[in-house]
């Protein structure tokens, strides 16, 4: 039984993906968007620390699933290690349903700064780092920022934010409030000359689009919102792509190849159905928008006469720059309560030291964090405090609501060797060999995290902390994880990119990416915002020139 | 410590981890029934010693053989940590071992201070060498640490922190209602 054949198939639901199937749908093409998970059910795994995207100890709630999506670490000296989306952040794995991590995210709307477009011409070369600039600038991606924004819906104010990038719409909805540590930490930095302001959020904070004002859940981060008040693509743009009837979302479909023809150009997918059958959909394009490493996994996997090597890899480039971010902070106790719990916990931010610091190559920003449940919190320690036993106990009773922080993601370098590769001899579920992912941070990154930390642990001691330490981010492995991008770069010229300014990959006239792998550089910011808005960017030229 | 009080312990944890299992009337056919998926009644006993020791009831609230946390472990042995498994078993065994020879005493036996001597050993990977040798003792320890947590402070519905006993220590309120904490 064969499928109609559409104008555009589009793989992967998330952040991407979704936006770009609102634009391809709304503008009246026929679209097939193929999710390899299910709808998220908000009963299954109600405020569960253990079953969460958070902690992910005993499943991570929204997939992948560990039995079935196996991938490889290569490690510094070569070992492989076979790794499930139970082994933790090696696994690199973001979700794996409709809307994807932005179901369960922490819903931080930043927009990158202008300098995040051009860090090679902000700062030069850096020796072993691949640092370069956009194809494209903050201006040109402006509007769509703009219209993510609006489309899902962010809660902002950043007229307290003097590096701000320059705006032509406000915020939709009026900023969120600070709660106890918020109020405190912020006046400190206040008082350091430091420039705080309200966290902007995918979270509506007065009922916006039909759905209601946020609840301050306390389990927020990690979970799916039981009043729905958190902005993901899975209640926003993909309803409204599917209410103009030309978006077919066909879920538990798992991309195995994108199929050519002798010309040259792509013509469809083959995959697997809910019945775990190998099926054929047609399309005239075909987007890829499966997170940064299933993207390259799948490019990797669809050889051709023409790319030998995977579509789009004739220059070894695609799987490359691999990032994510390196994070970074420091701690605080005091001697009264400052965390109340009310959800989601992080409510303002700094961009002090993204960018303008002397000496520093892009930075990143500082939030005070996202709740920490028990679980979590008796994996958090100072150093040299017991790790079990009576002390270890007596901490939590003591300290479970005197503990603040403040930590932020800091902009990774690229690096040409940190890569998803695939490897033939491990196979998932469907018999679909599997990303390998390998890489080592640059130095710089533990540097550029030293800076940061010692900055958050003067704000907490100004607040007036009893005692303070730092957790210094940015050594060993790759950041990839939750805050993936890079590995099929946008850039002009067909020899150092994967992709044109319009997300087209080089020589395949019909084939386009619309997720993180286009990010040529990851930013100091988390990075959802920016990946909605190179979804509509991607999706409006497609739709002018197609 | 006297002998009889280890006796009432060892009775005591007993008595507390086949409560939990609702199984303390057993009709004759099923006199060798645990309420256990994995671990033997004696691996239990073992184990419910050493999270105690790593979640100890104090003048903080009840420890980890009141909040059920052996209940946890065992269940996620059976049901998502199956590839831990073998590290339990042989890892128990080899903590009985390595006990009787340092102290001529299952571990579960040992009074307080012993127990904790046994385990800052264990931790530091200094215990004797042929017991260890398919599993490294520490990184053992390291991993029963974890599930205590996860079976002390996580949800109840897995198994251990029964009646939301962490919770009340963290003056966390429960059951959560969503919506409702913290805003009556
Ligand atoms: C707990 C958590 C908290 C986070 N908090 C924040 C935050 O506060 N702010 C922020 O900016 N970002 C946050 N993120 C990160 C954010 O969710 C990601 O950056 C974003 O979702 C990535 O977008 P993407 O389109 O590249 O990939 P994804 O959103 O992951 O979308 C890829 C989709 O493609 C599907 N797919 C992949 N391969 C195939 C295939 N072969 N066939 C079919 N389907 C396929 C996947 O199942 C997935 O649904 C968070 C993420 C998590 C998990």
């Amino acid at each position: 039984m064969s499928n109609k054949h559409v104008k555009a198939i589009i793989i992967g639901a998330g952040a991407g993906g979704g936006c770009i199937a609102k634009e391809l749908a709304g503008a009246g093409f026929s679209v097939v968007l193929l999710e390899r998970g299910g709808w998220p059910v908000y009963d299954e795994y109600i405020n569960d620390e253990l079953i969460s995207q958070r902690t992910q100890v005993l499943r991570p709630a929204f997939g992948p699933d560990p039995e079935k999506n196996p991938r490889v670490f290569i490690h510094p000296d070569g070992t492989r290690q076979v790794t499930n989306s139970l082994s933790g952040a090696i696994h690199h794995h973001i979700a794996a349903c409709v809307g994807s991590g932005t179901v369960s995210y922490g819903a931080m709307a930043w927009r990158f700064m202008p300098e995040d477009f051009k860090m090679r011409s902000t700062y030069g070369e850096v020796p072993g780092a691949a640092l370069e600039d956009w194809p494209i600038s903050y201006n040109e991606l402006e509007p769509f920022y703009q219209q993510a924004e609006w489309e899902l819906g962010v809660a902002g104010d950043d007229s307290e934010n003097p590096y701000a990038p320059p705006r032509k719409k406000p915020y939709p909805m009026p900023a969120f409030e600070q709660n106890v540590d918020g109020e405190l930490l912020s006046a400190a930095a206040r008082r350091l000359g430091l420039h705080p302001f309200p966290i902007p959020m995918l979270r509506n904070s007065v009922p916006y689009l039909n759905r209601p004002a946020c609840i301050r859940n306390r389990t927020c981060v990690g979970y799916q919102c039981p009043v729905d008040a958190k902005n993901g693509t899975q209640n926003t743009v993909i309803p409204v792509a599917m209410s103009t009837g030309n978006c077919e979302v066909r879920t538990h479909c798992q991309v195995a190849e994108i199929l050519s023809s002798e010309n040259g150009k792509v013509k469809g997918v083959r995959y697997f159905d809910e019945n775990n059958r190998e099926q054929t959909q047609t399309a005239d394009l075909v987007v890829v928008a499966g997170s940064a490493s299933e993207t390259a996994r799948l490019l990797l996997n669809s050889k051709t006469r023409l790319f030998p090597n995977g579509l789009g890899n004739n220059y070894d480039l695609v799987g490359r720059f691999f990032q994510g971010h390196a994070y970074t902070g420091a701690f605080g106790l005091f001697d009264y309560e400052v965390k109340t719990y009310t959800g989601p916990g992080a409510t303002f931010g700094l961009c002090d030291f993204n960018h303008h610091v002397e000496g520093m190559i892009g930075g990143g920003l500082l939030a005070n964090e996202f709740n920490r449940m028990p679980y979590l919190f008796s994996q958090t320690r100072p150093p040299g405090a017991a790790r079990w036993g009576k002390e270890h106990k007596a901490f939590q009773a003591k300290n479970f609501k005197k503990m603040a922080e403040l930590h932020g993601p800091i902009q990774e370098m690229p690096m040409y060797e940190n890569r998803v590769t695939v490897d033939d001899t491990v196979r998932d579920f469907w018999g679909i060999p599997v990303a390998a992912i390998t890489g080592q941070r640059h130095p710089l990154d533990h540097e550029n995290c030293k800076y940061l930390s010692a900055r958050a642990e003067e704000i907490l001691k100004e607040a007036g902390a009893i005692q303070t330490w730092q957790s210094v981010g940015g050594r060993g492995s790759v950041g990839g994880f939750q805050h993936q991008c890079g590995t099929t770069r946008m850039g002009n010229d067909p020899k150092t990119s994967v992709t044109d300014k319009y997300g087209r990959v080089h020589d395949i006239d019909n084939l386009f990416i619309a997720d993180g792998s286009l990010m040529v550089t990851g930013g100091g910011f988390n990075p959802v915002l920016t990946i909605n808005a190179l979804g509509f960017w991607v999706g409006k030229n497609i739709v002018e020139r197609m | 410590m006297s002998h009889q009080i280890i006796q009432d312990r060892r009775e005591f944890l007993k008595a507390s981890i086949m409560a939990f299992g609702g199984a303390i009337m057993l009709p004759s056919c099923l006199r060798n029934y645990t309420p256990f998926l994995f671990f033997t009644a004696d691996e239990a006993l073992l184990l419910t010693a050493i999270c105690e020791q790593i979640i100890p009831a104090d003048e903080n609230g009840p420890g980890a053989t009141q909040a059920g946390v052996i209940y946890y472990i065992d269940k996620q042995l059976y049901e998502v940590f199956t590839w831990e498994q073998d590290k339990y078993r042989l890892g128990l065994t080899a903590i009985n071992e390595s006990s009787l020879e340092l102290f001529s005493a299952n571990f579960d036996m040992l009074p307080t201070d012993k127990q904790l001597l046994f385990l800052k050993k264990m931790e530091g990977n200094e215990l004797p060498d042929s017991y260890w040798k398919d599993n490294s003792a520490s990184g053992f320890f390291r991993t029963i640490i974890q599930h205590t947590m996860q079976g002390f402070y996580g949800p109840p519905r897995h198994g251990g922190n029964k009646n939301y006993i962490s919770y009340k220590m963290i003056n966390l309120d429960y059951p959560y209602v969503v919506g409702r904490n913290l805003y009556e």
